[in-house]
């Protein structure tokens, strides 16, 4: 009995092996060798010639841009996928490239995600095809994201400078002021909380996206990436600006522990238990369908500074739109984000509620002057635009920042559940991203 | 991957066997203490379904407003199932005749090849037989989720995934179905009549269909049913292996739904996934009250009817 | 595992006449073959594959290279590993038994004929075996909520303070309410199907014996099923060593008490779509893997061998 079932293993060991083949070295291809340059007539006779783009992309206002390509270039089909997103999405393209094969030749890519799929050349650079020459038309921290020296992998699609939204109605009912600096914060989330224990100024339950721009706002550096090297440290001036008041709200309880993005979340949004949001500029439209019941209630504010009167903000979230460097139709695809991301396809995502990265837009009147019915006819954009140009761009996220993230409330989670605090738990958050550098080959520090 | 591996015990059948029985010695006094304990059992059971039909009736506002055990103001039940249907030009629907076409294949293929294999395993001697089943139960305790990947990369070389075949073929593979039509046919047929057949010259084909096939009919309602359930519910595969939204199964889209609430310019649509979710258990349920007597009959075949 | 027996053997009463071995040939591979060519397919091929994979390591700098059997050292010494598995094996010895015993005591009550409305019982019961494991998450993670959830009312309705059900000392009981609440009529259909057929010569010799029903049930009927016990139970196991729908449904609400490396599963799960770590996964996976079978198979032993 034993023989024959070792010889069905040894059989179908010999399938498979057929089967598989060579996917185990699949990725890596020839997109780190010189690129040809792509001139712009190129890319017009490709227009012309027609194909078809797959893009993966969860972006909603995307939808009306592919149309209006299409019906600007007619011969041209853009197959707009976009039905997941996240980690989710991340999944499929990288799996997508282990394969070969299926991999879009236009996908959405957040900043933060970038750093990796650039390092193992995954990505076409975009400066042949004269995506270097945009670099102007950009805000800093976006661009920043994206090119690397001379290189480009994407172009910015939206931006996401930080905010403050608060809950007027609440503020009002309490007779509190609106901080306009983290002390100030600490100081009313006590007021709010005490004037009613049901109220929290905000809610927070470890969330790696909100953490890092929270650092990089108060000016700590914690990656530093060159190439393959790599170094991180939590233990700087900057951190621990953060985490003498952010440990105070833990530990007085000054934070509700609803975790964000849930339906619980957008409950307390929409009955005044969370009364402000520190976020990025994309909000208003997840307000608008996710809050409805609070509509008026809101507005926003410029993000509070550490130290009164200092101009200071942060990026949280954005995303850009790269051409993998095992896509096809290569100039049909640069033409079709050319366009969404820098040409006409802005204006139209910016009327649907998305957030340019874009200079000319963020300073347009039009834009500025927009009233937000469901911030009360608050022209919201002007505070958002001055955010953005208040980035500092010298923050870097790490090559496998993704992985990090992953395992963020592993680590800094712990500071919220237990006597953990929060430099611990960035130190153990530190180590956990070290190890794994290491384990993949980085030279870290 | 989950408990759902789980799987109908041994039943035992051979209805030639037995007579008739009373439940218990004596006639059994019925007894309100152990209904009321068992009331209490379908309460526990209930209480999360009465739930999801009670949001079903909100909108997302009023999700927002009430409490969640209670209607709100507003009865939005049609307008929401209507919503369902219509959202992204009715994309619902569509997920809904995927996971049909994805039962009829998937489920169909895994009870026909569970019923042949089960037989092969009750009625012939055949090498390797014994070593079959040893694999199969060892495979089984691998876990699923880091067969993925390499799963993913194999059907990728085959050019399947993406499309229907990529959800349907490992659909085709209930191990816990060939162990219950092992069991079954083992018991429902009688080797003799076999033999008999064989006496007369048929062929093992014209056996199998005009012998065993009817005995086994109980047999093949119940592994279909739990194969249907598996298809139905299956989640973590097809997130693997497709991309292209059109041939998503309803868990998978779902799942999407209440992503997009996670996204930023994203439509949140709670009260849709809600009642999507509603919509998706119903049909099972209402399989599984109509064809009631087949699979309990299939389960405890041979056992005489009350 | 070659000595497995066709699961009949559990009940020697009813064991069919055995095949007879003149009659050995290749003509059963013809009914068997298809099922062996997809099981092949979609499940040992991956296998096989994944302990190509575990021999191997992959990095993100520095490519892919023969490294032996380093990722199984690894694994050996790895808490991160063993604390998961520690985790699961609680959970079995507490969730399963729960889980089987109140499946059991359903089954016999109905089995006992002393019921009203039994049909009624048995197949609401039996109801949430069709609800997806994300529909089933989903609502059960609201009920949880302290704000919102049914916690929550209780909590206000009655001015106490229960326990956050999503804190990390008690998601993993929140856990095993949610499996409980999905499999406990599935359990108890099988049963109470077992139950059904035992013979009533049985009976009739215990009504002879002037037996009570608590003898009834320990002496006869008990025994009778003590097939369908060891395969739910065994069943239960794998179940539970690859514990990851629900807590990975669940996480969103909970992202702090459970971590990523919750259920070996889970943790296999994020090794390769987190950490893009395919290889030491494959590891970790086929690790647990004989895990999972060396119990499994000692249950059974243990379980027939009390039955014989």
């Amino acid at each position: 009995m034993r023989r024959t079932t070792s010889r069905i293993l040894r059989g179908l060991a010999l399938v498979s092996a057929l089967a598989l083949g060579a996917t185990a070295c699949g990725s890596s291809d020839d997109s780190g060798s010189e690129q040809k340059q792509v001139s712009a007539a190129d890319i017009q006779a490709a227009l012309k010639k027609g194909g078809t783009v797959n893009v993966w992309a969860w972006e909603p206002t995307l939808k009306t841009v592919a149309a209006d390509f299409e019906k600007k270039y007619p011969k041209v089909k853009i197959n707009l996928v976009s039905e997941r997103s996240g980690d989710k999405h991340y999944t499929a393209v990288s799996n997508a490239i282990s394969a070969g094969k299926g991999v879009p030749d236009v996908a959405q890519i957040e900043y933060f995600a970038l750093g990796q799929y650039s390092l193992t050349k995954g990505l076409t650079d975009l400066a042949p095809f004269g995506a270097d020459k945009l670099a102007s038309k950009y805000t800093p921290g976006p661009w920043n994201a994206v090119s690397d020296g001379d290189k480009v992998y994407g172009l910015p699609m939206d931006s996401g400078p930080m905010a403050m939204f608060y809950n007027k109605k609440v503020f009002d009912k309490y007779k509190i002021a609106v901080p306009t600096t983290w002390d100030e914060y600490l100081e009313a989330a006590r007021k709010l909380h005490k004037a009613d224990p049901k109220v929290f100024i905000a809610n927070d339950a470890g969330d790696a996206g909100f953490t890092t721009s929270m650092l990089w706002q108060a000016g700590s550096r914690p990656y530093k990436v060159d190439g393959t090297k790599v170094s991180i440290n939590f233990d700087d001036a900057g951190a621990k600006k953060y985490e003498a008041v952010w440990q105070k709200m833990i530990d007085e309880k000054l934070v509700s522990p609803i975790t964000g993005w849930t339906d619980d979340w957008y409950k307390g949004l929409g009955d005044g238990s969370i009364a402000t949001l520190t976020t990025g500029a994309w909000m208003p439209a997840n307000f608008t369908t996710g809050v409805p019941n609070a509509a008026g209630d809101w507005r926003a504010a410029p993000m509070p500074a550490w130290t009164k009167g200092e101009k200071a903000s942060a990026e949280n979230g954005g995303s850009s739109l790269v051409l993998p460097a095992l896509g096809k139709n290569k100039e049909l695809a640069y033409a079709f984000v050319e366009y969404a991301n820098s040409g006409d396809g802005v204006a139209t995502r910016v009327s649907e509620g998305a957030f340019p990265a874009t200079k000319a837009e963020l300073e347009s009147p039009a834009f500025q002057s927009k009233k937000f019915e469901y911030f009360g006819g608050q022209e919201a954009n002007k505070i958002f635009a001055e955010s953005a140009a208040n980035v500092a761009s010298d923050w870097s996220y790490l090559p496998f920042q993704q992985y990090a993230n992953s395992i963020f409330n592993d680590t800094v989670g712990k500071a919220y559940v237990s006597s953990t605090t929060l430099a611990q738990g960035l130190k153990a958050w530190q180590d956990a991203s070290i190890k794994y550098g290491k384990e993949q080959g980085f030279t870290v520090e | 991957m989950t408990t759902s591996v789980a799987t109908p015990a041994p039943t035992k059948s051979a209805p030639r066997l037995r007579s008739p029985r009373r439940h218990t010695p004596g006639k059994p006094r019925r007894s309100k203490l152990l209904t009321a304990l068992m009331a209490l059992m379908v309460l526990y059971t209930v209480v999360p379904l009465i739930w999801l039909v009670i949001n079903s009736t909100k909108t997302q506002a009023g999700l927002g407003d009430s409490n969640g055990l209670w209607f709100a103001g507003d009865f939005a039940f049609w307008d929401n199932i209507r919503d369902t249907f219509t959202y992204h030009d009715g994309i619902f629907g569509r997920w809904l005749l995927n996971t049909l076409l994805y039962v009829v294949l998937g489920a169909g293929g895994a009870t026909l090849l569970a019923v042949l294999g089960g037989y092969a395993l009750a009625k012939f001697d055949f090498p390797g037989k014994r070593a079959i089943f040893a694999v199969v139960i060892g495979a089984v305790a691998v876990p699923g989720t880091a067969l993925a990947v390499p799963t993913f990369l194999m059907f990728s070389k085959m050019g399947l995934t993406d499309t229907p075949w990529a959800v349907i073929i490992p659909s085709l593979v209930s191990p816990f179905g060939l162990y219950l039509m092992w069991v079954f046919a083992a018991e429902a047929i009688p080797t003799e009549l076999l033999e008999a057949a064989r006496m007369d010259g048929a062929s093992e084909v014209r056996t199998f269909f005009q012998v065993s096939l009817p005995l086994l009919a109980p047999g093949i309602v119940t592994v279909l049913l739990f194969t249907t359930v598996a298809t139905w519910n299956n989640y973590f595969l097809p997130l693997i292996m497709l991309k292209d939204p059109n041939w998503y199964p309803l868990t998978l889209g779902l799942s999407s739904w209440s992503a997009q609430a996670q996204t930023i310019g994203g439509d949140v649509i709670f009260n849709l996934v809600i009642t999507g979710s509603l919509l998706t258990i119903v049909p099972l349920i209402a399989v599984f009250l109509l064809l009631q007597k087949y699979w309990q009959s299939g389960l405890a075949a041979g056992s005489v009817k009350e | 595992m070659t000595t497995l027996q066709p699961p009949a053997a559990a009940q020697p009463r009813s064991a069919p006449p055995p095949a007879r071995k003149d009659r050995r040939s290749w003509t059963g591979w013809g009914f068997i073959g298809p099922f062996v060519a997809v099981f092949a397919l979609v499940f040992l091929a991956p296998i096989v594959y994944s302990v190509y994979l575990s021999l191997y390591r992959n990095q993100l700098i520095g490519g892919n290279q023969f490294v032996g059997l380093d990722n199984y050292t690894q694994a050996f010494k790895d808490e991160q590993f063993w604390d998961s598995v520690g985790r699961v094996g609680l959970f079995l010895v507490i969730q399963v038994p729960i889980m089987l015993g109140i499946a059991l005591l359903v089954a016999l009550a109905l089995d006992s004929g002393r019921l009203y409305g039994k049909s009624f019982f048995r197949i609401t019961i039996f109801l949430p075996y069709a609800v997806p494991a994300v529909v089933a998450t989903l609502m059960w993670g609201f009920m949880y909520g302290t704000k919102y959830g049914l916690v929550g009312d209780i909590n206000s309705a009655f001015g106490v303070t229960l326990p956050n059900l999503l804190s990390p000392d008690w998601v993993l009981a929140s856990i095993g309410n949610i499996v409980t609440w999905e499999f406990v009529g599935y359990n108890m259909l099988i049963f109470y199907s077992a139950l059904r057929v035992v013979p009533s010569s049985l009976y009739e010799a215990a009504e002879i014996d002037g037996a009570g029903q608590l003898r009834v049930i320990t002496s006869i009927k008990l025994p009778a099923i003590r097939g369908a016990i060891v395969i739910a139970t065994i069943f239960s196991i794998i179940g539970s060593f690859q514990l990851f729908n629900e807590p990975s449904i669940l996480r969103p609400l909970a992202l702090n008490s459970i971590t990523t490396d919750y259920t070996p599963n889970f943790y296999t799960y994020s090794l390769s779509f987190n950490g893009q770590q395919h290889n030491y996964s494959a590891t970790v996976a086929i690790i647990m893997g004989v895990i999972t079978m060396v119990v499994a198979y000692v249950v059974q032993l243990r379980g027939m061998r009390k039955g014989a």
